[in-house]
């Protein structure tokens, strides 16, 4: 059986700068997976990558046997990869249940001529989808929120309408660069829970890129670990934790410090 | 005593605002004469007297006194009066199907302005303008608002649909330069002018191709250059083109653009660009405007909404376009220059970006303004841009920005105990 996603040998460069080289890493369906590095060691790079914002110099890139690489980012989002970003990329003059329901993009049938001329077609998907949104808004508790401009809303919140978003596009891989970026304690805490959530609620596989240990030692069955664009360590969280070269990666070696 | 009297207006439904200004418009029809003539003037006052202020200032008061008691205490009056009866009659309304009690409306809108329109050649000159603007101010907002382009197309636009609907029907309905003589009677002009006016709408949307591939690559202000060289090309085409009068214009279109033809077009328009605006397709057009990563990544397809919101616009100014040149029943090159283009924008961002709301309060107002401001001539383009800035400090999006058009809310009864608004 073919692995959800299957990256084989991608690499990428800008100008003289090789950011990813021959990254290779396979995820099957519903796992957790931990991408780790120092700063600019590439992993936002991977991200834009596997989701089309880039088009990489070489390598495959494998979603569920089909080749991506090279293709549109939206095409790449409406087979199943949604996700997050870093600096939280709202679209800062809509209200929060736009966001949601914008997200459904790929999955309105009604066409042009149906979303002019308001038939029957397109207000029933228009209060089906109003309706799944709401029901997304709940399930993150920012359904209270629903109609306030997204930047009226606290940052956990904030963050919270990212991940529902992405989640409405019904990815099978969820992206989530640094989701708990700037977040106090509880929030934390808070972050663990909804991603274990919708772990168990939608069988979504989660490739997460994150600085708080703790945060990936908890969530992820495997953890991938990024030092100039070349992955140094793949395993299981106490192995990465224990191995050598992510210890000089993240702290320097003995003899320098 | 204040917060009374708008406590009292806030209760009004929009019904009864109608009833208000059917009142004002029956004032005005029936004491408008004499009651100028007991006020002193010669004849009754144009569109609130400017004209009249401006050559004897000492009348004034007089106007002010007139443009009281014709038009601001009858609407007024009658709005708060009939509260009660009109609130009844919006609740009963309320109950039946959004569509008709929206018709029924609009039906009574478009009976009032058939009667103002009646009175006088001016009035009807006057409103169909302002009708046309409104059409013109929404299909630009829908590029400049939703879509969040800075497009300087629109004079483009309106001279492609204005110069090949007027082709169209002078070919067909008229014995004209282009040789044939007229091939259908001008009785038939009803049901082929709407035609003509989808096909001239059209063939500007396939020029708005032009401007629109470059958007998936540029923004801001290359762009903005790339429409402004957009409308000046078609000008100088325009003017470079003999066969339809080069720049000396072309005249002699059939009278098509009825009162009813530029209400229907205008009400269609708004349905229209509502209905797109509020449908997840639509809402795209925001999503890109805000941030084009994250609306890629949420599977919105960029270049399609691009294409979409430029086709789209391009083919209401077309429209209007269309519609301005058989009610102006003459067109040259210089009425879709930098001027128009001033004035659409001065409409939109008045008004207010992204609303529909404020495109109709946009066009309304500046149009009126400036049929008002007319005998200022020149120094009309130091008022209207004066109070576009005062505008721009108080509220920098407009007047009236990033409101959802909501037929049903709009007519709902406005009686206490109501006043909580419904979600959705």
């Amino acid at each position: 059986m073919d692995k959800l996603l299957h990256i084989e040998k991608m690499s990428h460069s800008f100008g003289g700068l090789q950011a990813v080289q021959n990254f290779s890493l396979e995820i099957g369906a519903g796992e957790i997976v931990g991408l780790i590095g120092p700063n600019g060691a590439g992993k936002t790079t991977v991200f834009n990558l596997i989701t089309g914002v880039y088009k990489p110099v070489s390598g495959r890139v494998m979603l569920r046997g089909r080749d991506i690489a090279g293709e549109q980012p939206h095409t790449i989002a409406s087979l199943g990869i949604g996700r997050t970003f870093q600096n939280l990329l709202l679209w800062r003059h809509m209200n929060v249940l736009d966001h949601v329901k914008i997200a459904h993009y790929s999955q309105v049938t009604y066409g042009l001529a149906g979303a002019f001329f308001g038939t029957p077609r397109r207000n029933r998907q228009e209060r089906e989808i109003e309706q799944t949104s709401m029901e997304l808004l709940k399930r993150f508790r920012v359904d209270h929120f629903a109609l306030l401009p997204v930047g009226s809303l606290p940052y956990g919140a904030q963050r919270r309408v990212e991940i529902a978003r992405a989640m409405a596009t019904r990815p099978r891989l969820l992206l989530l660069d640094e989701p708990t970026a700037g977040m106090t304690p509880d929030e934390l805490k808070e972050m663990i829970g909804i991603i274990k959530g919708i772990h168990a609620d939608y069988g979504v596989a989660i490739l997460l890129i994150e600085h708080r240990m703790k945060f990936v030692m908890e969530l992820c069955s495997r953890i991938v670990t990024l030092v100039f664009g070349e992955i140094i360590a793949e395993g299981a969280p106490m192995e990465i934790r224990n191995n050598p070269k992510v210890i000089e990666a993240y702290l320097g070696r003995e003899d320098i410090t | 005593m204040m917060s009374r009297f708008s406590m009292l207006c806030g209760e009004v439904p929009a019904l009864g605002w109608l009833l208000g200004i059917l009142a004002s418009v029956t004032a005005e029809y029936v004491i408008g004469e004499d009651l100028s003539n007991i006020l002193g003037m010669d004849k009754a006052p144009v569109l609130f007297g400017v004209l009249m202020a401006f050559k004897e200032p000492l009348m004034i008061p007089n106007l002010l006194a007139y443009a009281f008691i014709i038009y601001v205490f009858p609407a007024v009056s009658t709005g708060i009066l009939t509260r009660v009866p009109a609130n009844r009659l919006a609740g009963r309304l309320d109950h039946l199907p959004v569509i008709i009690s929206g018709l029924l409306h609009i039906s009574f809108l478009y009976l009032i302005i058939h009667f103002w329109a009646g009175m006088n050649d001016y009035h009807l000159i006057v409103i169909k303008i302002t009708m046309i603007s409104v059409i013109l101010t929404l299909s630009m907002n829908v590029i400049n608002g939703y879509m969040g382009e800075f497009s300087c197309s629109h004079p483009g636009f309106m001279a492609i649909g204005a110069y090949t609907t007027s082709v169209m029907t002078l070919v067909l309905f008229t014995k004209s330069r282009f040789g044939a003589g007229p091939i259908l009677p001008e009785a038939a002009g009803p049901f082929v002018f709407p035609i003509v006016l989808v096909i001239g709408g059209l063939l500007t949307s396939l020029a708005a191709l032009i401007v629109a591939i470059p958007s998936f690559r540029t923004r801001g202000d290359y762009l903005a250059i790339i429409s402004l060289a957009f409308t000046f090309m078609i000008k100088s085409i325009i003017e470079n083109m003999e066969i339809i009068g080069g720049a000396r214009g072309l005249g002699d279109q059939p009278d098509f653009s009825g009162l009813t033809a530029v209400f229907a077009w205008t009400v269609l328009c708004i349905w229209v660009v509502n209905n797109f605006v509020t449908s997840v397709p639509g809402k795209a057009m925001n999503a890109v405007r805000d941030n084009e990563s994250a609306a890629d990544a949420m599977t919105v397809n960029t270049r399609k909404t691009k294409i979409t919101a430029f086709m789209f616009g391009a083919f209401w100014a077309g429209v209007a376009g269309g519609l301005l040149a058989h009610m102006l029943r003459y067109i040259n090159p210089g009425t879709f220059g930098l001027q128009k283009l001033a004035e659409i924008f001065a409409m939109v961002y008045f008004g207010g970006l992204n609303s529909i709301y404020g495109s109709i309060v946009g066009a309304a107002s500046i149009s009126l303004l400036g049929e008002a401001l007319r005998p200022l001539e020149l120094y009309k383009w130091i008022v209207i841009p004066l109070l576009l800035i005062i505008v721009m400090i108080k509220r920098p999006t407009g007047l009236m920005a990033f409101m959802e058009f909501n037929m049903k809310k709009l007519l709902r009864p406005r009686d206490r105990g109501k006043e909580e608004g419904p979600v959705g």
